[in-house]
């Protein structure tokens, strides 16, 4: 077995080369997932026995949420192989990670507000599922202002992985909320052991809109790594090479 | 059309909903964007200078 791989991925210029030639392989395939999960939630999806035209807020409230959750823990597995084996890509990695999760954290705590008073009858409630989706917008943002409070990139990098990695404990806490405690909001309906609880006229849109998210979340990523890689290069040549300078 | 534009009277609740993830998406493609030209400028700018702000 040899290690070649593992030091492959740790080289910057390798992962700027494949990041740039890997963005449009998720890009587009992410907007054609996305344009058909759109048609197939508003349109083809019939509309729920009990809240009728209201429940197409799914297609919009448990992508973001899914997206909230699954960029942390990215954020946070990449913060600490970047602690431990001191691995500056993975730190670049890191730190592209948080503004796309801190802003679709925003968007699943507003959608999810949409989705409250019409059917529960409040906009918020501080509820156990609530509350912690909340306090992950705290820690994106805690994550962010820390990195933007420390001038050099290097302890930027160690410090704001420390609170990622903490912070992550906060992901099971979110997704088991509503089963731990009881709460305003409803059980999982797709991420739960045994068969979804939605019909395929309604799932499939749905679990296609997850996967349009996460190829898209993929292709936000590559972009922004090869920004987070070059702010991490001071006088490489390789970088010359690539700029064309 | 107008039925479906009245989704059957949420419609206050599920467009607002549709108009503000979408937006956070398109958001995202404009920021990622702006991020890697603001990085490649400065290490254009750096390269110029013989990394001499490094």
């Amino acid at each position: 077995m040899t290690w070649t791989w593992f030091h492959r991925l740790g080289s910057p210029p390798y992962i700027y080369g494949l990041a740039q030639r890997l963005t449009p392989w998720f890009a587009w395939p992410a907007g054609a997932l996305i344009v058909a999960a759109l048609y197939g939630g508003l349109v083809l999806a019939p509309p729920d026995y009990q809240q009728g035209d209201g429940f197409r807020i799914i297609y919009m409230h448990a992508p973001s949420a899914w997206m909230s959750l699954m960029v942390y823990t990215t954020m946070a597995l990449a913060a600490a192989v970047g602690l431990i084996w001191r691995m500056k890509v993975a730190h670049a990695v890191a730190a592209s990670c948080a503004p796309i999760g801190a802003s679709f954290t925003v968007a699943a705590l507003v959608t999810g507000s949409l989705w409250g008073e019409p059917m529960w009858g409040t906009w918020w409630e501080w509820d156990p599922r609530l509350t912690s989706e909340l306090i992950l917008l705290f820690l994106y943002l805690g994550y962010m202002g820390l990195r933007g409070a420390i001038e050099d990139t290097q302890r930027a990098d160690r410090t704001s992985a420390v609170l990622a990695v903490v912070g992550v404990v906060n992901v099971p806490i979110i997704h088991y909320s509503v089963t731990w405690w009881n709460s305003l909001h409803q059980a999982p309906s797709v991420m739960r052991l045994g068969k979804p609880t939605l019909s395929g006229a309604m799932l499939w849109p749905l679990l296609t809109m997850l996967l349009g998210f996460t190829l898209f979340f993929a292709a936000l990523l590559l972009v922004r790594l090869r920004g987070e890689i070059l702010n991490r290069e001071r006088s490489a040549s390789w970088v010359r090479e690539v700029l064309g300078t | 059309m107008r039925e479906f534009l009245d989704m059957g009277g949420y419609a206050a609740f599920v467009w607002p909903s549709y108009v503000v993830t979408l937006t956070v998406a398109v958001l995202n493609v404009l920021w990622a964007r702006r991020a890697l030209a603001r990085a490649v400028a400065a290490a254009r700018r750096r390269m110029a200078g013989g990394g001499a702000d490094a």
